[in-house]
Order: structure tokens, then C-alpha cells, then sequence
């Protein structure tokens, strides 16, 4: 994925020269390693700082809700995903869009890496499937693909689905991938232990809601947890209300969520909070054979009635 | 929400019209009879006191 940059900035270039973009986002390097961050380029002298590699795992298409300007956006498969569903909820004209296409081979588990070296991280380079960590001096080469993030071992969606450039060829949807065995090993337990399973996970949550900034799904101008007329949720680190936080951040993505780990990736704590909303995923493909975000052209199942939908939960 | 860990029964749904108050109180009753047999919620219920 290292050669796509230079096609990026070209892309970038002949998009900011020709003024059909006001801006490019895009990822510049971050401060420290593995933190590659967002930037918004504004002019083409200024496109050596863009840079692609595996460390761009935020999700792009949370900085585009409700922008005015003409816009060009660097997009993989998720990110795609995400400004379909944002053209969808009308948070972004398709229109002031231009959309850089990234075939996505998977974005690197910062926390797995990190972890691994306990002296820190001083350099992080890669080259085709090798990542090389440079920690107190000694190098390591370590196989990317044992250091994937969960959701992107299991993505089946690494292509974008729209996109009007691409900085690179399409390549191979992965096929065999088993992406909800999790799910299913919870769905495994009695009721008493998915409760204890959930306590456990979100033991460690300090109600930072970096999840939830961190979502492109999550724009509403006051969120519920913000509110406090009336207060939906309490504001403590009870267990409780913590639950009731994570219940219900994961139900607002119900259909619509993409599985771009967003969420999990910024969580200070390393809470896997994809075990929530990925069951939404798998009934929303169970009930509907709804994806999120794979065409602008069709409505979300939750804003749609149709007779067969099922309905026996319903007394 | 059963996946997360609250018991099955314990949340219901349901669809009455105005006009279907045979249907409201027999779903009430279900619904009651139901939760009484699971007995009290010990799981969602706070501990701490927030302020």
C-alpha cells in the first residue's frame, strides 16, 4: 500500500489545481508512531505532507458531516462505506464530493503492536506484508498480517464502493473469512454469563466517549449522553449507566454501523466495543441481508417497510 | 438486548391499537406473568448513588 501516495498526491494536485476541490482530506504523518492523523490540504504546495501507509485507521468520513465546501476525500472500502451512509442521512451532497478511492489491504492493531514492545516505539516502516519497529535501536520485522486489526482480518468490503479516482488497482475481496464467530460465541452463553461477559468488557470504561467521537455515525448535534434535560443517562461511572451508554451507542448504529473499528481503535482502555455492535451487523444481515452503506440508491431497513420483514418479536 | 446479557422475557414489544383493549390487557397480563416468574431484576439495577 506504500506506492499508493504517490498516486494520492497526484490525484490531490490535479484536483486542487483544477479548483474542483476546495480541499483534500487526507492523512498527514502523526506525532508519534502508529497515530497517522487526519489533515485538510488546502492548497497543492502543501500535499508532501499527505501520507498513506498502515497506520491510517481513523475513519475520514466523520469529518465530513454537514461541510459546505467542495471536497476531495481519501476513502477506503470503510470510509467509502461511511459517505455512502452519510449521502444517505443527507449529512453530504455527493455532489462536493470527489472520492479517492483506496483499495484497503488493512489497517495495523496499534495496541497489539505497541504491547509488543515494552521500550516503546521510536520508528515504524513497512515494505509490501513486512512492518519494521524500531525500539531502543533494535529493529524487528514482524508479518502485517499477524498484527491486522480484528475488523479488518475480517473485512469482505476493502474496496470502495464509490469513488470517482482511484489511487490504485481494485483488488481480491477476502472470501473465507469467518467474521462472525464472536457473535456467535456469545450468543452461546446463558443469559447470566453475556450479562457477566458484558460486565467484564466494560469494566475498564471511563466515559471518555471516544467511541463515539471517533464514529462517523455519531453526529447528532447534542447527544444523549450530553443532555441533561431530560438526562437519558446517568453521567457516572456506575456500572450501569455505563451499560446503558454502551446499549445504547450501539443500537444508534444499528443498520447503519460499517464495522470500520473506528470505535475500537480509539478506546484509551482497549475495550473491544465492536462486540457490540457487531451482533447488529450480523441480525441486520440475518433479517435483512442489509449491509450498511453498499449503495447510495437503497434505504436502510429501519426507514423501510416491506411485508416480509420479521416481525415475530411482536406480540 | 438479550445478546447483552438481559434475560430473555424481560423486554417486550408490542403493537395495540386504541381500539384493541382486549388485546392491551392481554398482553399486559402475559407480559406481568412473565416477569413475575423471572422474579426481580437484580442485574439492571444501581448501585451506587449518582448525583
Amino acid at each position: 500500500m506504500l506506492g499508493y501516495i504517490d498516486n494520492i498526491r497526484e490525484i490531490s494536485k490535479r484536483l486542487l489545481d483544477e479548483g474542483r476541490v476546495d480541499m483534500i482530506i487526507g492523512f498527514r504523518k502523526g506525532t508519534i508512531p502508529l497515530m497517522n492523523e487526519p489533515c485538510f490540504v488546502k492548497n497543492s504546495g502543501e500535499l508532501s505532507t499527505l501520507v498513506w501507509d498502515s497506520n491510517c485507521g481513523i475513519n475520514l468520513a466523520n469529518y465530513l458531516t454537514d461541510r459546505k465546501e467542495k471536497i476531495g476525500i481519501v476513502a477506503k472500502g470503510c470510509d467509502s462505506r461511511n459517505i455512502v451512509t452519510h449521502i444517505i442521512e443527507n449529512k453530504i451532497k455527493r455532489e462536493k464530493l470527489v472520492i479517492i478511492g483506496i483499495p484497503c489491504k488493512g489497517m495495523v492493531d496499534k495496541r497489539k503492536i505497541a504491547g509488543m514492545f515494552e521500550n516503546g516505539i521510536e520508528d515504524i516502516t513497512e515494505e509490501d506484508n513486512i512492518i519494521r519497529v524500531k525500539s531502543r535501536g533494535v529493529e524487528t520485522s514482524l508479518n502485517k498480517s499477524d498484527l491486522l486489526q480484528e475488523n479488518c482480518a475480517l473485512c469482505v468490503h476493502r474496496n470502495p464502493v464509490i469513488y470517482d479516482e482511484l489511487a490504485a488497482p481494485l483488488i481480491e475481496e477476502q472470501k473465507s473469512v469467518d467474521r462472525y464467530a464472536d457473535v456467535l460465541r456469545i450468543e452461546a452463553m446463558t443469559a447470566q454469563e453475556k450479562w457477566e461477559y458484558f460486565k467484564d468488557l466494560i469494566s475498564p470504561c471511563i466515559r471518555c466517549y471516544a467511541c463515539r467521537n471517533a464514529c462517523p455515525l455519531c453526529y447528532c448535534p447534542t447527544c444523549f449522553v450530553d443532555e441533561s434535560r431530560p438526562q437519558w443517562c446517568g453521567k457516572s461511572q456506575d456500572e450501569i449507566d455505563t451499560r446503558t451508554f454502551h446499549f445504547l451507542r450501539a443500537y444508534h448504529c444499528a443498520g447503519r454501523c460499517t464495522d470500520c473499528g473506528a470505535c475500537e481503535r480509539a478506546c484509551p482502555v482497549g475495550i473491544k466495543v465492536r462486540q457490540f455492535t457487531s451482533k447488529l451487523n450480523k441480525d441486520c444481515l440475518d433479517m435483512f441481508g442489509w449491509e450498511a452503506g453498499l449503495s447510495p440508491d437503497q434505504r436502510p431497513p429501519l426507514d423501510t417497510y416491506k411485508p416480509a420483514d420479521p416481525g415475530d418479536f411482536i406480540k | 438486548m438479550e445478546h447483552m446479557g438481559v434475560e430473555p422475557g424481560r423486554l417486550s414489544f408490542s403493537w395495540i391499537s386504541s381500539a384493541e383493549s382486549t388485546k392491551f390487557v392481554d398482553v399486559v397480563k402475559e407480559v406481568t406473568a412473565t416477569v413475575k416468574a423471572l422474579g426481580p431484576n437484580i442485574n439492571f439495577k444501581k448501585t451506587a448513588k449518582v448525583a
